[in-house]
């Protein structure tokens, strides 16, 4: 017996009766015999009250006791009670792509108010609905400015998240594109490394900024000088920075990405998370996904409706922009939840909480001895810090002490073996990150 | 109804941040500011709960109605796995704790549940190894044509067409172009299957494979698979397996023993996880021995003491698709969904799923013409062209139902059929739900003879009638601040 299928033994004759047939095997002729699964050794059904035990028992066997200081472009925000309960409910969470306009306005109208707040956030005339998640919309930045230009060079700038590099490499690689990285630097982008391998053929200079180390920049004179080339610029983002930071439009960038987890998402191990996509309006035609127009109904009152649909592969089949059809409209509506409930000043106010709460950490570190932080320029939530020691072997120490003290980057760079980056958000009290740098003390004096 | 933005008043607040209770107060250079405030409304948690708690209700949703769209497998999300996905355990999960040193010892019920998952599907896909990574559908789409085109660089294989038979989702042909090979059509014969005569004119050396939906779009299962698997693997190509269908033939049929040799699962269909009114889903693929060193990385491994861990070393794999390890609060609802199931339960959920795709065939069929009078799979293609002469389109019709209560079926798809109406009702709507439905599809038939001119202001009863989409794409409003 299954909880979530209606059919009656008495239903199901009936319907057998008006079928024809006189088993619900004989339905299934066309898959002949030579067809028959090989295996099919699955568990026994259980109940939800013995499933859920079970689920219980493995979340505890993850650490999440560990207090965090890990980011890398994963970070640990407050999620507002309210953000929860209204994407649980299920006119929301149990609907899908809004194919049918008139009975969709909820998720429409909202995914038109998530365009608006990105567009206000990164200083950009459009947005679309959403892509997968920030390395993701990254690759897809990446192949919407070899559209544009009809060039075939992307070039990354060495602070760019190293996990993104890896995806946009993959795709890039796969299809054989050419793709090339500056080198790597703890500071701002090395413009003359940039300048160097930026030529006729570049589509794209992608920037991040904070960049992994955590050093934020202003990339007008990168951005100016791709310009030049005829190249675009494409520059990703983490959100709650922007509550201070030079937009990426300011900047004079043409297309922007990020990884909008900081907008109300869990960690949740890695996913779902939200991709998010914006450009300057001359592009939006050459843009990725789903996006959502305001336009009128009969009536002259104002509604929404998914537009410029003729970019996607549901018409446009093999000469569609991306593949992409389901986005991740949900986490979407979260993201959009999450910043009308921080609002104008409220929005502000956490990205300078987020920069006290940092320096306050930054101040206590650097009081350690052989402790060193990296500030050539300015940091937001994240920092990098020399250890020394082998950063691995440190962070692993202080596991035992009960936090998750920073990200190693020997991980991602060869020749950094005793730096990690430290992020401090809002959550983290200043007793805990007392304890932090009592710890992380005890750990290097030993 | 207002956007949020016009409902704002200065001065309004949503949430109370902490006060600072740090000695430092930082300041960022000017040069590195952003010169105005981001203009993010101003108005209080109540504000923001009526505009989208009204928002919620301007929806039709599987919790609200009938929503038989036609290859989007629209069955009941169970809550109890929205609760699982919500457990601190997983939730506060940082994706970067098992790539620290001894890191996968603090991540190991996560790791199990992928590991555990990875099983779960090969048994029921027969296929031999999965990669958790997709992030939807179309994203486990070109992780597969990636992994086929891998195999034929390998091999040394000079390869340039990848088939897709004319019914195919739009996904298909999408994929093929961004994955950088040339898509070769074929059509649909008349039982509705693709026509194999013309695919053994179309295959040469040159194939480097086929994407094949199983069961098809047209919701048929074709009987040939292992002929045409035959014919494609006799020029080294690759079979690959759109398992968008796939909630037809639990228990019943795996991809993996006819031939397939790559395959996607959409765990938001057939496992049950919410579509979240378009996304997060999770695209799983699936692949046979032979191309397993293509994977993308990580993959998770076991090791001989019994415990999980993450391995990046597969110096043939295509590399990072994905930030992390896939859409794991996703993943997570879909395994415990199978593990409610179990095996009988998900052999019980196709055998209903077809039961009901039948009935309505049945019931309709005297008043619809079929695209293809056989039996159908989990759904149904039905072709309004009658309704059409009369001047009643699918288009109509789906806004009569959506007047009635009811979500529309797929309507805009298959291309192959005019006046297409696909409907897909699962396994778990009740005979009550699918005699109703009949009862208003009867309806509009009647009305198509007696008023044709009636449908042309549905629906009525919505938030908007029918929208101007032309002036949408026209005069461009997509952002509030630059409308």
């Amino acid at each position: 017996m299954i909880p979530y299928i209606a059919n009656t033994p008495e239903d199901i004759k009936e319907m057998l009766r008006v079928i024809g047939v006189g088993r619900i095997d004989d339905l299934f002729r066309d898959i002949q015999p030579a067809y028959a699964p090989k295996a099919f050794n699955l568990p026994p059904g259980r109940s939800e009250l013995e499933v859920t035990a079970w689920i219980h028992r493995l979340a505890s066997k993850n650490a999440s006791h560990l207090i965090p200081f890990i980011g890398g472009g994963y970070y640990d925000h407050y999620v507002p009670a309210a953000v929860t309960a209204l994407v649980s409910r299920g006119e929301f969470y149990t609907a899908y792509t809004p194919y049918q306009p008139e009975c969709s306005q909820g998720t429409l109208q909202a995914l038109y108010e998530f365009q608006s707040a990105i567009c206000a956030l990164t200083g950009m005339e459009a947005a679309n609905a959403s892509l997968y998640d920030g390395g993701t919309a990254l690759y897809e930045a990446a192949m919407m400015a070899i559209r544009i230009t009809g060039r075939r060079k992307i070039i990354m700038d060495g602070g760019v998240s190293p996990i993104y590099r890896k995806i946009v490499k993959t795709y890039t690689s796969n299809l054989h594109f050419e793709f090339a990285e500056t080198p790597v630097v703890h500071g701002q982008s090395n413009r003359q490394e940039i300048y160097k391998i930026l030529d006729k053929d570049t589509a794209a200079v992608i920037l991040q900024n904070p960049n992994f180390f955590g050093a934020i920049d202003d990339h007008a004179d990168i951005i100016a000088k791709a310009h030049q080339t005829g190249a675009l610029a494409v520059e990703s983002v983490y959100p709650i920075s922007l509550g201070l930071l030079k937009t990426p439009g300011e900047m004079g960038a043409d297309i922007v990405t990020g990884e909008g987890q900081s907008l109300g998402l869990p960690l949740n191990f890695g996913g779902p998370y939200l991709g998010f996509m914006a450009a300057r309006r001359e592009f939006i035609r050459k843009m990725p996904g789903r996006i959502v127009g305001e336009t009128v109904d009969q009536k002259g009152r104002r509604a929404f409706v998914n537009t410029l649909q003729a970019r996607e592969q549901h018409i446009r089949r093999e000469k569609a922009a991306s593949n992409i059809c389901t986005n991740v409209s949900l986490c979407a509506l979260q993201a959009v939840i999450y910043m009308c409930l921080l609002g104008k000043e409220g929005f502000k106010e956490l990205a300078q909480l987020n920069l006290d709460k940092a320096e306050f950490a930054r101040r206590q570190i650097e009081q350690i001895e052989g402790v060193e932080v990296k500030r050539s320029s300015p940091t937001f939530n994240e920092f990098t810090v020399y250890l020394p020691q082998d950063a691995s072997e440190v962070v692993e120490k202080m596991i035992a002490k009960g936090f998750a003290a920073g990200f190693p980057l020997g991980r991602y760079y060869k020749g950094m073996e005793r730096y990690m980056i430290v992020a401090v958000t809002e959550k983290r009290t200043r007793q805990e990150i007392l304890d932090y740098a009592r710890c992380l003390r005890e750990v290097l004096c030993r | 109804m207002p956007l949020i933005f016009e409902k704002s008043v200065p001065g309004r607040r949503g949430l109370k941040n902490p006060a600072s209770d740090a000695d430092a107060a930082a300041s960022i250079p000017q040069k590195y500011r952003r010169a105005k405030a981001c203009p993010l409304p101003e108005v209080t948690e109540l504000d923001i709960v009526r505009h989208f708690t009204a928002l919620s209700q301007k929806n039709f949703s599987v919790d609200t109605n009938f929503y038989p769209l036609g290859s989007c497998t629209m069955k009941y999300n169970p809550k109890f796995t929205e609760e699982a996905a919500r457990m601190p355990g997983f939730s506060g999960l940082h994706p970067l704790l098992p790539q620290l040193r001894q890191g996968e010892k603090l991540t190991q019920g996560a790791l199990e549940v992928l590991y555990e998952m990875e099983k779960f599907l090969c048994e029921i896909t027969g296929m031999d190894a999965f990669t958790m990574q997709p992030l939807a559908g179309a994203h486990g789409e070109l992780t597969g044509v990636m992994m086929m085109a891998a195999y034929h660089k390998a091999r040394g294989n000079k390869k340039k067409y990848v088939i897709v038979p004319d019914s195919a989702h739009g996904t298909n042909p999408a994929t093929v172009a961004i994955a950088g090979y040339e898509m070769v059509a074929v059509a649909s014969d008349e039982r509705g299957v693709m026509d194999i005569g013309e695919l053994s004119r179309k295959i040469n050396a040159e194939t480097a494979g086929l994407m094949l939906t199983c069961p098809d779009t047209h919701g048929i299962f074709n009987s040939d698979v292992d002929k045409i698997a035959g014919m494609i693997h006799a020029v080294d190509g690759i079979m690959y397996c759109d398992g968008a269908n796939l909630n037809a033939v639990l228990g019943r049929f795996r991809p993996g023993d006819a031939g397939f040799d790559v395959m996607h699962v959409n765990l938001h269909k057939t496992f049950a996880t919410p579509h979240g009114g378009g996304g997060p889903g999770a695209g799983p693929v699936g692949v046979k021995e032979k191309l397993v060193p293509y994977l993308p990385i990580s993959r998770v491994i076991k090791r001989s003491d019994g415990t999980l861990a993450l391995n990046y070393d597969y110096p043939e794999s295509i590399g990072y698709i994905a930030s992390f390890y896939g859409n794991f609060a996703i993943i997570l609802r879909a395994y415990a969904y199978i593990l409610l199931l179990g095996k009988e339960g998900l052999r019980e959920a196709a055998n209903q799923a077809v039961l009901n795709a039948n009935y309505l065939k049945e019931r309709l069929k005297e008043r619809f013409d079929l695209a293809y009078d056989r039996p159908c799979m989990h759904e149904v293609v039905f072709s309004a062209s009658r309704q059409a002469k009369r001047g009643v389109h699918a288009l109509d019709i789906a806004k009569f139902l959506i007047d009635k209560g009811i979500h529309p079926p797929t309507i805009y798809f298959p291309l192959t059929v005019k006046e297409a109406m696909m409907i897909e009702p699962t396994e778990t709507e009740s005979k009550e739900t699918l005699d109703l439905f009949v009862h208003v599809l009867f309806e509009a038939d009647d009305l198509s003879q007696r008023n044709p001119a009636y449908f042309k202001d549905l629906p009525q009863s919505t938030p908007i009638t029918r929208p101007d989409e032309a002036k949408a794409a026209r005069d461009i409003n997509t952002n509030y601040f630059k409308a």
